[in-house]
């Protein structure tokens, strides 16, 4: 195996500072908002993480047409790292605005379209990972998971847009108002730098995560390879 | 001798026709289709009783009274379309797998795409066709009348919608191990618009309301028809390929 490469090992230590900055930022240093308390500081991870999984959702999209078009394995190393470590993620965003629903909505879920676009991306990716473990060609494997991907990269927005035919409470806080919003508020300059920083901390995890899935890919096929040796 | 050999190559490309090729591959595929279950018949059959037996769970799961059926009516069909489409999927694509039927199809030199256009033409057909028999069956026991031609409409084109992913994402899940629970698995996320939309438009010429508030759910339908069924034919050779 090779040897973890200097950048990695600096990333894993910038990831933790950035996490743990990012938490004091959130938890003491932005200010408490007036009429949700403290719950509302649940909004600067819910907005990291949710940032961070689109991008990977995004980036496997775009791994999945690459892969469709050059059928290099590389680029479905790229794409399943990047949905892997964005799954994760995701669950992680539904769990935190579930936490803060609880209070301010007065319940844990309803089926506004942003929360039943979560579930339903939730559900494409968790089939996605399905698909793929039912197909033991390596090559195969990736081409029925670019494939997918892309299907579900392309369904996922749709959906979304489906669902907004009917009125949202979900709180848009960047760029637009919506009047039947419940829980929206502004940002004072605290938030906006806990919010940013959250932003940024979480980019930071992304790509260490996202660096070291990429390397259990590798390791992945390789024990695949030396397995097939061993049978013959 | 090579050269001779590509120059008559280039010219029968040149001589036949390619869209007329293409019509007939997808018309061969369809009335091969057509004809195998028209013996068999198991298709077809599996796929009403099913849809039958659904409308029958539900009549008892929502209790279907008459106040309860004007707001339902809706969903269940679509409930239940999509259940029996699944079924139909599955079987359609295990009969090609199983047979080796694929392989032979795969062998012939003809474009791949008018295999995929072949099988979506005739999986609509094997889904329209069960649509028709439960919606008079339907109007019957529950005293709704369901042939408007709008209410057709929308059959129609959610039918195109969720037949056009289900039979790219059927190549798929047919050949992997756990085949025959795959299928419903992989489709019903992605074509949660199709029944979204389908199901808002139904409801809305069941209820007579004006047509300016169905055509978004509609122009949706066709939206997601023309992407997906763009997108299938892009990517379908990457499904069959071996």
């Amino acid at each position: 195996m090779q040897p973890k490469p200097l950048t990695l090992k600096s990333l894993d230590i910038a990831s933790i500072i950035v996490l743990g900055i990012a938490t004091y930022l959130a938890l003491v240093y932005a200010p408490t908002e007036l009429v949700m308390g403290n719950v509302q500081r649940v909004f600067y991870f819910h907005i990291g993480t949710a940032w961070t999984a689109l991008l990977g959702f995004i980036l496997g999209a775009v791994f999945s047409v690459v892969y469709l078009i050059t059928k290099d394995l590389k680029w479905d190393r790229l794409q399943v790292a990047a949905i892997e470590v964005s799954l994760v993620f995701f669950l992680i965003t539904i769990v935190l605005g579930s936490i803060w629903a609880r209070p301010v909505w007065n319940t844990w879920w309803t089926w506004d379209p942003r929360l039943t676009t979560a579930a339903i991306t939730e559900l494409i990716y968790i089939a996605y990972f399905m698909l793929r473990q039912g197909i033991d060609d390596p090559e195969k494997r990736a081409r029925f998971g670019a494939v997918y991907a892309l299907i579900g990269g392309l369904s996922a927005p749709i959906t979304f847009f489906a669902i907004r035919l009917f009125r949202t409470i979900h709180p848009v806080v960047i760029g637009g108002t919506n009047a039947a919003a419940q829980g929206s508020f502004n940002m004072t300059p605290h938030m906006l730098t806990a919010f940013f920083f959250a932003l940024f901390a979480f980019t930071v995890i992304f790509i260490d995560l996202f660096w070291h899935r990429i390397r259990l890919g590798v390791l992945q096929e390789k024990v695949e390879q030396l397995k097939l040796q061993v049978n013959m | 001798m090579v050269n001779k050999a590509t120059e008559m190559k280039s010219m029968t490309v040149e001589h036949a026709k390619p869209a007329s090729n293409f019509i007939k591959v997808v018309a061969a595929v369809v009335w091969k289709d057509l004809r195998a279950e028209l013996r068999s018949r198991e298709l077809f059959s599996a796929m009403l009783v099913f849809s039958l037996l659904i409308i029958l769970i539900f009549n008892f799961a929502l209790e279907l009274d008459i106040k309860t059926r004007q707001s339902v009516t809706a969903g269940v069909l679509w409930a239940t379309f999509a259940f029996a489409g699944t079924l139909g999927l599955n079987r359609s694509m295990a009969i090609e797998k199983d047979r080796g039927c694929l392989d032979g199809l795969l062998l012939a030199p003809v474009d791949r795409s008018a295999i995929y256009f072949g099988k979506v033409i005739s999986n609509l057909a094997f889904m329209l066709m069960v649509e028709i028999i439960v919606l008079p069956i339907y109007s019957v026991l529950y005293t709704v009348n369901l042939f408007q031609p709008g209410l057709l409409l929308v059959i129609l084109l959610g039918s195109i919608g969720y037949v056009a992913v289900g039979t790219l994402l059927s190549a798929m899940s047919v050949q992997t191990r756990t085949r025959d629970i795959l299928l419903p698995i992989l489709l019903f996320p992605v074509v949660i618009p199709v029944l979204l939309a389908a199901v808002k438009a139904s409801n809305g010429f069941l209820a007579g309301a004006e047509l300016a508030d169905i055509l978004l759910p509609i122009n949706l339908l066709i939206a997601y028809d023309i992407i997906f069924i763009a997108v299938a034919f892009m990517v379908f050779d990457n499904v069959v390929e071996e």
